[in-house]
């Protein structure tokens, strides 16, 4: 960058005292670039090291004013507490059967349906696909009240599939994947015909293994916003076995009242951790999905 | 393409190839669309019946009344303060992540040494629980030993309270939505900075342009389809927010925080008015309904002048 900026005030014949002020304006520009960094590095992370600290405070440290950055004594009772006040190992075993089986199910569903729509002939495609996208106007938030009735006339609420079921087919995974089958090379799936392979036999040995990535990305996203999910679990239980940790960090929240934030922030470590943690070790594959679509649509 | 166009097949089989391959495709697309009858569309219909009638989700009874649900929606002042609270945190968090990302996309896309540090710690909070994203900042957001009170200090402002006062709830809850989510926006416009021809740059700069105004006709320009993108992904996203608001303020105080979807929850699931929180969820539909027209509309006519 810095040789850019010479040569193009060389380029413009400008005199040499000129070029200096223009090293020294970039220098300076660099500087301020750097600064306002660091200034967004840490609006997004001290609220993040202000939980972490939180959580092992005691109540004569939350309290007191002006805060303390650096804690002193680590109080890890406010973890166990956490732990005692709210049914924590309930919440997470809950959510991680909710989350497996949802990942789970939408995946394989949305595997089904791209590999039809990419692969295999059928006179109303257009239509289907069509039908496909418009679920994406009708999120599940917006039909709550319907959707409710229809899993309490099952006699559904307070289980599993209650909560599983109406957020396991995903048009937006779907898509992905369906634009992804696309692009694969004709040539190989043309050899697997000619053996003579079915089409769950070329979908599951010739397009799944070609499409790795893209199965890791859609399967990350989807374990991060069913782990996330707070309205539709909030809705179909009301038992405190049967929640979620989302909604259950809530119930500490509403049972150890505003003002023991030690414990409640020691209990949104609990959420936050394993879902932080998948991040760090695979930001780039839950980066790209995430914002994938942006530049083909 | 397929053994049937082939051409050494006697017709009868081809056809019955084909009547194979029809079932296979309607088994596979099966289990993905049974589920979206089953809670997708078929839940649509069913409230658009349930916001005709009168119905407290428990009697036998569900009176029909025809328009009168959506009648006394408009008619409401308390629902018009919904629409307005809606509006005020949709375009504030529209115009927030559209200029704050744009921002960060531009200062994070600059050859600096830990720039990909910064990346990842601002678009980290985007996959996190708003639940557990809400209580962090109502903790921040704490009028007497809260963080956000010391920094107010620092520029010697008095004290807020925050989440207790109907002036500032919605600023607040605005405020956490946006660091919660300006990664996403931030991300999306830095895919796209990077997909900017750097000819582009250098015809500018050819032509003496300087970095102001390369910013002004190439950067922007170029941009545009990538910011519409944001701006509908922006609505659809912020008027489904619940998390936040419900851990933060339940939609309160004094119904400061109370938008579209907060109110259709708290319509259906607490005052049981059924037939009330129907007709919101169906204005909520129409809204996204006319999002996602709007943006089928625009890309027809991008692939129309392309």
């Amino acid at each position: 960058m810095r040789g850019e900026a010479v040569e193009s005030t060389v380029q413009s014949g400008t005199a040499g005292r000129s070029v200096l002020l223009d090293l020294l304006t970039h220098r300076m520009f660099r500087v301020w670039l750097y600064l306002a960094m660091a200034l967004t590095v840490l609006v997004f992370i001290v609220p993040m090291y202000w939980m972490l600290t939180a959580s092992v405070k005691t109540l004569g440290e939350i309290y007191t004013f002006p805060p303390q950055w650096v804690p002193t004594s680590f109080r890890w009772a406010n973890y166990s507490e956490a732990w005692r006040s709210a049914p924590f190992g309930r919440f997470y075993i809950n959510t991680v059967i909710v989350t497996f089986f949802g990942v789970a199910l939408e995946v394989v569903n949305a595997c089904l349906t791209a590999y039809a729509l990419a692969y295999i002939r059928f006179p109303g495609k257009n239509f289907v696909f069509i039908a496909l996208l418009a679920t994406l106007m009708i999120p599940l938030q917006v039909t709550i009240l319907p959707n409710y009735l229809t899993i309490a006339s099952l006699g559904w609420l307070n289980t599993y599939q209650g909560i599983v079921l109406p957020g396991a087919s995903v048009a937006f995974t779907t898509f992905l994947l369906r634009q992804h089958f696309m692009t694969l090379p004709k040539e190989v799936m043309e050899a697997a015909i000619i053996e003579g392979a079915g089409h769950l036999r070329r979908l599951v040995s010739i397009v799944l293994p070609l499409s790795k990535p893209m199965l890791v990305t859609i399967t990350l996203i989807s374990v991060v916003a069913k782990w996330n999910d707070y309205l539709w679990p909030l809705i179909v239980t009301n038992k405190v076995e049967m929640r979620v940790l989302s909604i259950g960090i809530k119930y500490l929240f509403d049972t150890e009242g505003a003002n023991q934030w030690g414990v409640i922030m020691a209990g949104t470590v609990f959420v936050v951790i394993p879902v932080l943690a998948l991040f760090i070790w695979a930001q780039r594959y839950i980066i790209s999905g995430l914002t994938a679509g942006a530049l083909k649509g | 393409m397929e053994v049937a166009g082939k051409g050494q097949v006697p017709a009868a089989r081809g056809r019955r190839v084909f009547n194979r391959e029809y079932l296979i495709f309607l088994a596979f697309i099966a289990p993905n669309f049974l589920l979206f009858i089953i809670f997708t569309y078929w839940p649509l219909v069913y409230q658009g019946y349930l916001s005709l009638v009168h119905w407290d989700m428990i009697s036998p009874v569900k009176r029909f009344v025809g328009l009168e649900n959506y009648a006394y929606l408009f008619s409401d002042p308390d629902f018009h303060r919904v629409m307005f609270n809606t509006l005020y945190f949709t375009v504030a968090v529209l115009v927030g992540s559209l200029a704050l990302g744009l921002a960060l996309a531009l200062l994070l896309n600059q050859r600096l040494r830990g720039r990909n540090f910064a990346r990842t710690v601002v678009f980290a909070p985007v996959i996190l629980s708003g639940a557990a994203v809400g209580l962090v900042w109502a903790y921040i957001f704490d009028p007497n030993y809260g963080l956000m009170r010391t920094i107010l200090g620092w520029f010697g402002l008095p004290p807020i309270d925050w989440l207790g006062s109907p002036a500032w709830a919605m600023p607040a809850v605005i405020i956490v939505y946006l660091w919660k989510n300006l990664g996403y926006s931030a991300m999306i416009y830095l895919a796209g900075l990077q997909n900017i021809p750097a000819e582009l740059y250098e015809a500018a700069r050819v032509d003496g342009a300087g970095r102001w105004q390369q910013f002004l006709h190439v950067t922007l320009p170029q941009l545009s389809p990538v910011t519409f993108f944001l701006i509908v992904t922006t609505i659809i996203s912020s008027v489904q927010a619940f998390d936040i608001i419900s851990v933060m303020t339940d939609g309160g105080p004094v119904g400061a925080t109370t938008t579209l979807i907060w109110y259709m929850y708290e319509q259906g699931f607490r005052a049981f008015r059924a037939g009330i929180a129907a007709a919101s969820g169906m204005l909520m539909f129409i809204i996204l309904l006319v999002v996602t027209l709007v943006q089928v509309g625009w890309l027809q006519r991008k692939v129309y002048y392309e």
